[in-house]
């Protein structure tokens, strides 16, 4: 029988979440990286007990750790474990957590400015990863997306990082940061496509490369922000996050800041689906597993209110792609719900029916067995929970 | 023999348990300090200070013999307690909460 296994990343650590195919009994197992901040771990496609994990604070800075047996050990990828922690001439490894704008003549571009939020030109400063996406093909190459926005590169397990900089020539003097951050937070690799590559980043939108991140441009064509002076513009809109089905790979969905949006051609033109949702703000979207024009939303009251409408925790399914939604309660909290579901922080399982993940920030991981007619919580008492992904195992 | 204290996160980080003692050739300072110890320890690369510019994170201090080094120039030499070892090196997290 398949068995699952969830990644968790909190405020205060990650946890393994396992279980059988059923998906009623769990085992936790945790924290990991106690006491920093996880945005998030996934697994590689090709080998799943490849896991890398973005590992956090404030005070000290970014780490990168590795997995190679499925989350039971972790290491640095610069420095594995039993490794001299030194070259033979003697220079230090850990170039693991090295993120360095690309400046270089022959592939970088000039360190320029984004714009700060009071439309002060301010110089790009490394903050932190928010997103890991390993590559569909091979688990070695792994791309991070970062704060202040950018994408890098690892071709060597996570060991070094390399920046694909046309991305910030892509208008990147224009971008400002969110009330988050200013983070590149979603990459959607295209199965279809190899050169593909579509990315999402914090108040500044959607952007695709078609030569594996040579060049890039904005594909935000139907998007309006009322919170921007050009409602309309080409770059500016606060996207939450986009989601794609590999079978479909040409139709993305798009949670907004405000608006669940899609398109049905690889982003060149987008069309509201927010339809009959109680309110279209929300951060995570995630397309089923086996139904591509299934999707779920977590609707969330407004942007300075960031819990649930009237305190009742519902998950938003459309079996239309969109327009039509139906609220799903069963088994969540229907009163007194004021948790928040950020932006990586849902996910699906590939067993049949499709099991649907979503973790809150008050530290509970739900999950449903049946796409989502009807929810359990796995764990109730995490720190708050910053991500969500799930691997499904034979 | 240096003695080195860590906050707990980079202890754990680096799997030491207590102070750190580090051998230094020539003049002891911060930078001496912290090099001596990326050396040893290279998964602490850049919690300190920044790998490209070596400037000590904002949320990171220096602290030795009751006094805040955290803005003395990094080749400054620090006082001679520290480079016999009599007292420790400490790097510190900033206070941040309430």
């Amino acid at each position: 029988m398949s068995t699952v296994r969830a990644l968790v990343g909190t405020r205060k650590g990650a946890f393994v979440l396992t279980s059988d195919g059923k998906r009623k009994r769990w085992n936790v197992s945790g924290p990991h990286f106690t006491g920093w901040e996880v945005y998030h771990i996934k697994g590689s496609p090709v080998d799943p007990d490849r896991l890398y994990a973005s590992q956090s604070n404030s005070w000290f800075g970014q780490i990168i750790q590795r997995s190679d047996d499925g989350g039971k050990s972790w290491h640095q990828p610069g420095t594995p474990p039993g490794e001299p922690t030194t070259t033979p001439d003697g220079m230090p490894k850990g170039e693991s957590n090295k993120f360095v704008y690309d400046t270089s003549p022959e592939t970088g571009r000039p360190l320029t400015t984004h714009q700060w939020i009071d439309g002060t030109p301010r110089p790009w400063e490394f903050k932190r990863v928010w997103h890991l996406e390993p590559s569909l093909t091979d688990p070695d190459t792994v791309y991070a997306g970062v704060e202040d926005a950018a994408l890098f590169r690892s071709v060597d397990g996570g060991r070094t990082w390399q920046e694909l900089a046309g991305l910030r020539d892509c208008s990147g003097s224009q971008w400002m940061p969110g009330a988050g951050g200013m983070c590149l937070h979603t990459i959607l690799l295209d199965p279809s496509s190899p050169g593909r590559i579509f990315v999402a980043i914090s108040a500044a939108g959607v952007f695709r490369t078609d030569n594996t991140g040579k060049t890039w441009r904005p594909i935000n064509r139907g998007l309006h922000s009322d919170h921007i002076p050009d409602q309309t513009a080409e770059v500016g809109h606060c996207v939450h996050r986009i989601a794609m089905h590999p079978s479909r790979p040409g139709v993305l969905f798009m949670q907004k800041h405000w608006d669940v949006m899609r398109s049905n051609d690889a982003g060149e033109s987008w069309q509201e689906v927010s339809g009959n949702l109680p309110t279209d703000f929300g951060f995570p979207i995630e397309v089923h597993a086996h139904e591509p024009n299934t999707i779920y939303v977590v609707p969330i009251k407004s942007d300075t209110e960031h819990y649930p409408p009237d305190g009742k925790l519902r998950v938003y399914r459309s079996r239309t792609g969109g327009n039509e939604w139906e609220a799903l309660t069963k088994g969540l909290p229907q009163r007194n719900c004021y948790v928040n579901v950020l932006r990586d922080a849902s996910a699906v399982d590939s067993l049949d029916p499709c099991g649907v993940y979503f973790g809150t920030t008050g530290g509970q991981v739900y999950v449903s067995a049946d796409a989502g007619d009807s929810w359990t919580p796995i764990v109730r008492d995490l720190p708050a929970v910053l991500s969500v992904e799930v691997q499904t195992l034979p | 023999m240096i003695r080195v204290v860590l906050p707990t996160h980079l202890q754990r980080l680096a799997y030491i348990e207590g102070e750190v003692k580090l051998e230094i050739e020539g003049q002891v300072t911060q930078r001496s300090i912290l090099d001596a110890l990326e050396t040893r320890f290279p998964m602490l690369r850049g919690t300190i200070r920044d790998q490209v510019t070596q400037q000590r994170r904002p949320l990171v201090r220096f602290f030795a013999c009751g006094e805040d080094f955290s803005h003395e120039p990094p080749a400054a030499p620090l006082p001679d307690a520290v480079a016999t070892g009599s007292e420790a090196f400490l790097v510190v997290g900033a206070i941040a909460g309430g």
